[in-house]
Formats: structure tokens, C-alpha cells, sequence
């Protein structure tokens, strides 16, 4: 994250020196704001820029923005308050029993791969894992998967094709117990969270391991496609209405998109981002620096 | 899925229904949260503020027209503007193709370009009688090629595959699938390739020598729906490596607004083609502009709503009847019957979805259900006839008994009631905005001649509004 963040920093300054720079011209406030504005908004931060950009409004009034520096440390501390910091430690572990984590998102957001980043992660962490293959209904996602933990060495409870889900959730408890590993990871079937038949197959899976495995779930994550707009919002409002969610999994930051959009979801949801995903790799997984996240969305896109 | 959109269209619109010509003050105020709707549903910067700006305009230098209201004269800018905005330039399939026909889809990580290679091969095969092949080139992902050939199978499409390994380079792949394609009886090659970031040089090049080596007939860019800002900046960033025909838009099914559709086309200059609109093969829809226009104007989808009526409901002439509800003459016998009718053709919720004014009922479509319906049709049953063709003859023991004999609860007939005030009203305002008698008059007859009539506009109407709007 860090790398990737510090060739932008530069011109974060500069594009904000020149939202600045307009105000001391024969330019006028209105047009500062609105070089803001689209910093905010061409980065998904969405209808929460409008109270930004009030509150920018009266603090040009008063003077004390008028310069870049002021300015970028003041949107830099309005910023960082939205996005929570992961804490620590992350996905605490039980004390006694395996630690469940199920892994939720609509489709294509990145679940099974954000998956084999974990799990490779807690590997490295010294921490033995099972994985579960929850999505039993998209073509091929069991073949996916399995590749995944051949790779990792990390073996893989499946069920069967189009079978259901929380039958593969309930022998993954029954394994992970008796072969008392440290986390099981749950690996689940990409839905809209407007489907509300499948979104009741997540409360049934969560159901079943909480049955089994007391407070299982422990951790369930849901994975957010940096490249999402507002929708992201209704995901994680719909999603968490049905499984409780500890927190965000942010994918594919490593592209162009700002990924602004969980700072709208840290405000109506206060979930936190645990993890951010930066490639197609097992490596590719870093945990969330909010500091760093907001220099790199002010910054302009590489 | 446009639901805020539609509302805030709604709400802006509702300034121009005063008698008297908007300031042009009074214009950019109204426009002012156009705008910020339209960021607000992911629609782009640039865009939000073009088509702002072009409306403004519009309706500034303006006259007001005779006979005509300020929201229809709004309304229409609106539509106009809207619909040219996201108008593609060409047809969803190219116009004369090789044979085979190719097809190459392209596009980011998880936009869905497998699912959209399928539901395409299934188009080309039912509507066009076409015999496809599908190319597994994404040999990227693990079990990519296994999810196309088991796609194939399941859909009885032909996959040529080669497992990945040493030795095995998508653009070979695609190289001996178009030969098999050439060599057999196939008469369309749709290529799927493996999802890459635009910012990826190395892979926006094989990408590149993929297009060079097949040269097909039209590439398409899949896009999900869901996208936010970034969609404009990568599909910028693809067109500048490919020639797009037009854009697949994913996952329409959800509630995304689907700002990208508006944006991406005054931008890129790529149309979207094709809309994916559930997971299911068979999700598939040719791109309309005008009619998500409408729906975002929440004129409702009145052409879809014809389509779907034909299929199901035998037809009758309701001129009359309609004639006489956009008068704001409505009986309760006339919401029966209306209901019964929706009822029947199923699929209650894309119905409801597609009615005029239904945006503005989008909390409660969430809640329809049939036992909802049901509970309304117990309430009108146990009216008397006079009740029905008169409902304001309501008074509180009538409704005490119509509530006992429906097994319902006082409060459930006191909002029916109000409900169907409420549709009354806004029926006759349809009427009036159509033109008066005339004018609906012409919209029917333009419904009928197009195969059918919807039934009756504003139904949504009957259900206990739970806000207030
Ligand atoms: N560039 C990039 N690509 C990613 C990242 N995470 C996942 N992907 C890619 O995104 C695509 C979809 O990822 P999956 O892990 O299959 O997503 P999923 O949510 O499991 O998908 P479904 O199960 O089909 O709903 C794959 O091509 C992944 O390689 C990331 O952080 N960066
Ligand atoms: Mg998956």
C-alpha cells in the first residue's frame, strides 16, 4: 500500500494547491469548491462531500484554509474520522475451539481469492486453517477453490454440486472441530443483496455454524470492490442486516478506483476495513492503513 | 434499481408545476439537485455536470407552449436529454459480420465477461439459430476454463478449451479456436478473455494482439453495473486500446442506479449494448435508451409493460374504461379489475417496476406481496356494489363492516381509501398531462396499435402508502 501511495502523494499536494491557488487568483471561492468537489466525488466519496464541502465553504469564509497545507491536513483529519481504524489484534482468535471467518460479497467482488489471501495470511501467521467451499451453486467455483488450496496446501471441505450450503457449512464445523485447526474459513456463493431467498441462505449457514460452534461465526467479512459506487452502501446495510459483519475486505485497490465509497459505509455502518486487496496474488494483501488510504484518495489517479 | 434517481427527477420536475414560466433562477435551482442525484447514483462528474448544464439551457430559452404544462414541457427536456445521452451509436450486434461471426469480450476483474460469453452464445443460438462456439481464454483465474466448459454443457454450446499449462498462451487459444470454428459448422465464436486492469501495460497488450489475431466482428467491454466513478476512467483507458462495439452492463438486477450507463457513452463514446439482469443464462436484455429514460422520469416502462400484458392477458377494449380513470373517474370495481389482471400475468414485482409512478412507491415494492393483494381484494369484496362504484359513500360504520366481513382491520380499509384517493388524483393528472381527452386518446391508441394496453397506470397507487411523499 505504501509504495503504491507515496508516488502520489506529490501531486496530491499539488492538486489541492491548486483548488488553493484559484482562491488567491482573480478566481472565487465557489470555483475552490468546486476543484473539491470532484477531488471527493470522482473518488466515490458520494453524497458525504456535500457536508465536506459545506463545511469547507465556512471555513474559507473565516481565512483559515487559505493556504494548501492547511487545507490538506484539514480534509485529511475530516477524512480519517470516517474511516475506522481495523484495531488490533485483527480477527481475534478464540481462546479455545477453531475460529470461524465466513466470507460474503455480491458477485465478482473477490471472495474466493480474497479467501486464498487470507488464508495464506494467517498461514504465515503460524495458524492452521480449514477452508470450506460454500458456493456450491456458480459453475466451476469449486474448481476455483480447490485450486487455491493445492497451492496453499490447506485442505478443503466441499459439498456437493448445487447442494446446500449450510449442509457444507455443517461438516466444515464437524471438521474443523475434530481436527481442531485454528480458523476455518468459509468461502461463499456471490449474491446481490437484493436476492432475498440467498440472503436468507447466509443467516441459515451463520445458524448452523452458531449450533455447532458457540459464536460462530467469529468474524464474517464482507468484500467490497473498490471500483463500487454508492451501491456499496446498500451491500454492506443489506448484507449486515443478515449476517452481523465485523467488517470490510476492500479489493482491487490496485487499480484506479479510490475505493471512497466504504467511507459512506463507515459512516452509516461504522464497519471498519480490516483488509485491502492490491492483485490477483496470494501476496497481494495488506492490511487497511487508514492514513495512508485517504493521501492515496485525495491523490489524482496514476 | 433507479429508484432515487427517478425520485429526485420527480421532485425537480414538481417546481415546474406552477402556471407561470421558471426564472432562470428558479431553472438552475431545480437543476441544482438534478445534479447532485445524479452524482449520487454514480453517474460521472463530467457527465452530471454536461447534462445539467444542457438542460438548463433547454429550458431557459424555452417559450412555454400552448397547450402544454410546464413538468410535460420539463419532462420532455428531461426525457430528450436523457435518452441522448445514453443513445448507443449502433445496434446491439454488428451489422454485417464474417463468417463466423466473433465476438470478443474484454473488461476488469469480476465484471462478469464468463456469465455474459454464455448468455450471449445462448442469444445468438435461440433468437438467431446460430451455432456457436464459445473460447475459453482466460487462463488466468483459477478454473475459469472449467466454469465456461461447464456453462457450455449446461447449455448445450460448444467450448473449445485447452487446459492451462507451459506452452498454452490465450492468444494461441483463441488462434485455434477461431481455426475450429472456421473448419466446422459454427457460425459464431464468441471469445471470453481473462479480466485485466487497464492500468496492466503487459496485459492491455495481449489483449491488444488477441483483438489483432482474430479480428472480430465486434468487441465488447462487460461492465458492472455497480461500477462507481471508475467506470468512465477504465472504460476511457480500454477504448484507447480497443475498438469497442458497445458496453455489456452486469448485474442490472440489483438496485445499482446505474449512473455508469448514463455516463460511459458521452464520454467514450461506446453505447451499451447488452443488459445482464440475473444470473440465470436466459438474463439477458438488448439495451433500450428511450425506455430507461422513461423509467428513470418514471414515465414507466410503458412499452415493457405492453409486452408483458400481451403475453398473458386476453385481450378486451378498455379505451373506454381508461378514457373514463384519466378522468378521475375510478371505481373500486375498476381496481378490482385491474388488480385481478396484474395479478394474472405474475411476476408481480417487475410489473409493479415498470408502472408510471411506481418510483415513487419504491420503499413499498419491496414489501408487495400476494398476500398483500389478497388482503385488498378481501376489502373491495366485501363492499356493496354501491360502495365500489362510489367509494366516497365510506363512512365509519360502512368501513367497521367491510373490515369484519374481510377479516381485515379498520385501519388497512381507511388506507385502501386513501390509496385510492390518491390514484384518482394522480390518474386524472396523467390525463390532463397526456393532453386532456384528446391526447389520451392518442397514447391508447398508440398502446393498442403497439400490440396491447397496459393495465392501468398507477396501480401501485392501491397500496397502503406507508410515508408520505
Ligand atoms: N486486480 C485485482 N484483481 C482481483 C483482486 N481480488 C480478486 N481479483 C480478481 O477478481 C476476479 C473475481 O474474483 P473472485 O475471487 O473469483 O470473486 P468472487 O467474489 O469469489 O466471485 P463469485 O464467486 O463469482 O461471486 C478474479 O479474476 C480475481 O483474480 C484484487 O485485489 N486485485
Ligand atoms: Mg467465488
Amino acid at each position: 500500500m505504501l509504495g503504491k501511495i507515496r508516488s502520489g502523494l506529490g501531486r496530491t499536494r499539488n492538486r489541492i494547491q491548486h483548488a488553493v491557488r484559484q482562491l488567491s487568483g482573480d478566481t472565487t471561492v465557489p470555483e475552490a469548491l468546486e476543484a473539491l468537489e470532484e477531488i471527493l466525488y470522482t473518488a466515490d466519496v458520494g453524497p458525504y462531500s456535500q457536508e465536506l464541502l459545506e463545511k469547507a465553504e465556512t471555513a474559507f469564509a473565516d481565512g483559515t484554509l487559505l493556504n494548501p497545507q492547511a487545507l490538506q491536513t484539514w480534509l485529511q483529519n475530516e477524512l480519517e474520522v470516517v474511516v475506522l481504524d481495523p484495531g488490533d489484534p485483527l480477527l481475534r482468535k478464540q481462546e479455545a475451539g477453531p475460529t470461524v471467518i465466513l466470507m460474503t460479497g455480491v458477485n465478482g467482488s473477490g471472495k474466493t481469492t480474497s479467501v486464498a489471501k487470507l488464508v495464506f495470511w494467517l498461514q504465515s501467521r503460524g495458524q492452521s486453517v480449514l477452508v470450506a467451499a460454500g458456493d456450491t451453486f456458480r459453475a466451476a467455483a469449486v474448481e476455483q477453490l480447490s485450486t487455491w488450496c493445492e497451492r496453499l496446501n490447506v485442505p478443503l471441505i466441499q459439498g456437493e454440486k448445487n447442494g446446500d450450503p449450510a449442509a457444507v457449512a455443517h461438516d466444515a464445523a464437524v471438521a474443523a472441530l475434530s481436527q481442531n485447526v485454528d480458523f476455518l474459513v468459509f468461502d461463499t456463493a456471490g449474491r446481490l443483496h437484493t436476492q432475498k431467498n440467498l440472503m436468507a441462505e447466509l443467516d441459515k449457514i451463520s445458524r448452523v455454524f452458531n449450533r455447532k460452534i458457540p459464536g460462530a461465526p467469529h468474524h464474517s467479512l464482507l468484500v467490497l470492490d473498490a471500483t463500487t459506487g454508492q451501491n456499496a452502501v446498500r451491500q454492506a446495510k443489506l448484507f449486515g442486516e443478515c449476517v452481523p459483519l465485523t467488517g470490510v475486505v476492500l479489493s482491487k485497490l490496485d487499480g484506479t478506483a479510490k475505493g471512497g465509497a466504504v467511507l459512506a459505509v463507515g459512516r452509516e455502518t461504522r464497519l471498519p476495513v480490516l483488509f485491502v486487496g492490491l492483485g490477483e496474488g496470494v501476496n497481494d494483501w495488506e492490511i487497511f492503513q487508514p492514513k495512508e488510504f485517504i493521501q492515496a484518495l485525495l491523490s489524482p489517479r496514476s | 434499481m433507479l429508484e432515487n434517481l427517478t425520485q429526485s427527477f420527480s421532485k425537480a420536475l414538481d417546481r415546474f408545476r406552477g402556471p407561470g414560466k421558471l426564472s432562470e433562477e428558479q431553472v438552475q435551482e431545480a437543476l441544482r439537485e438534478v445534479r447532485r442525484a445524479l452524482l449520487e447514483a454514480d453517474v460521472h462528474f463530467q457527465v452530471a455536470k454536461t447534462f445539467t448544464s444542457r438542460v438548463i439551457e433547454r429550458l431557459i430559452g424555452q417559450e412555454r407552449l400552448d397547450g402544454v404544462t410546464g413538468v410535460q414541457q420539463a419532462t420532455h427536456a428531461f426525457q430528450e436529454e436523457l435518452t441522448r445521452l445514453m443513445r448507443p451509436e449502433q445496434e446491439a450486434l454488428p451489422k454485417n459480420p464474417g463468417h463466423p461471426m466473433v465476438l470478443l469480450l474484454a473488461g476488469l476483474q469480476g465484471a462478469g465477461k464468463t456469465t455474459s460469453a454464455a448468455k450471449i452464445g445462448l442469444w445468438l443460438k435461440k433468437r438467431q439459430n446460430r451455432n456457436v462456439l464459445l473460447a475459453a481464454c482466460d487462463l488466468q483465474r483459477p478454473g475459469a476454463v472449467d466454469q465456461l466448459q461447464q456453462l457450455g454443457l449446461q447449455l448445450g454450446l460448444d467450448v473449445h478449451a485447452e487446459q492451462p499449462g507451459p506452452g498454452v498462451d490465450p492468444i494461441g487459444v483463441a488462434k485455434r479456436a477461431l481455426a475450429v470454428a472456421k473448419k466446422g459448422r459454427y457460425d459464431a465464436l464468441i471469445v471470453d478473455s481473462a479480466g485485466r486492469l487497464h492500468v496492466d501495460a503487459a496485459l492491455m497488450a495481449e489483449i491488444q494482439g488477441m483483438h489483432q489475431t482474430i479480428q472480430p466482428d465486434a468487441t465488447y467491454l462487460v461492465l458492472d453495473a455497480m461500477t462507481g466513478q471508475d467506470a468512465v476512467e477504465s472504460a476511457k483507458a480500454f477504448a484507447d486500446a480497443l475498438p469497442f462495439h458497445g458496453i455489456v452492463l452486469s448485474k442490472m438486477d440489483g438496485d445499482a442506479r446505474g449512473g455508469a450507463a448514463l455516463s460511459i457513452r458521452e464520454i467514450t463514446g461506446i453505447g451499451v449494448s447488452f443488459l445482464g439482469t440475473g444470473e440465470t443464462p436466459t438474463d439477458l436484455e438488448e439495451f433500450d435508451p428511450g425506455r430507461l429514460a422513461g423509467r428513470i422520469l418514471d414515465l414507466g416502462d410503458v412499452v415493457g409493460l405492453v409486452e408483458q400484458a400481451q403475453e398473458a392477458v386476453e385481450e378486451k377494449d378498455r379505451t373506454q374504461d381508461y378514457m373514463r380513470m384519466m378522468q378521475g373517474k375510478l371505481s373500486m370495481e375498476d381496481l378490482l379489475d385491474q388488480f385481478r389482471m396484474i395479478r394474472k400475468m405474475g411476476s408481480m414485482k417487475k410489473m409493479l417496476g415498470m408502472l408510471p409512478g411506481a418510483g415513487r412507491m419504491s420503499g413499498l415494492l419491496e414489501s408487495v406481496d400476494d398476500s398483500e393483494f389478497a388482503r385488498i381484494e378481501a376489502i373491495i369484496l366485501s363492499m356493496t356494489p354501491k360502495e365500489r362504484l362510489h367509494p366516497e359513500v365510506l363512512d365509519g360504520s360502512r368501513r367497521r363492516r367491510i373490515a369484519r366481513g374481510s377479516g381485515t382491520e379498520v385501519s388497512d380499509v381507511n388506507r385502501l381509501y386513501r390509496s385510492f384517493q390518491q390514484m384518482q388524483k394522480q390518474m386524472k393528472s396523467m390525463g390532463k398531462m397526456f393532453g386532456g381527452g384528446r391526447g389520451t386518446k392518442r397514447l391508447l391508441k398508440q398502446m393498442q396499435s403497439q400490440g396491447g394496453l397496459p393495465s392501468m397506470p398507477g396501480f401501485p397507487g392501491v397500496l397502503p402508502p406507508k410515508k408520505k411523499h
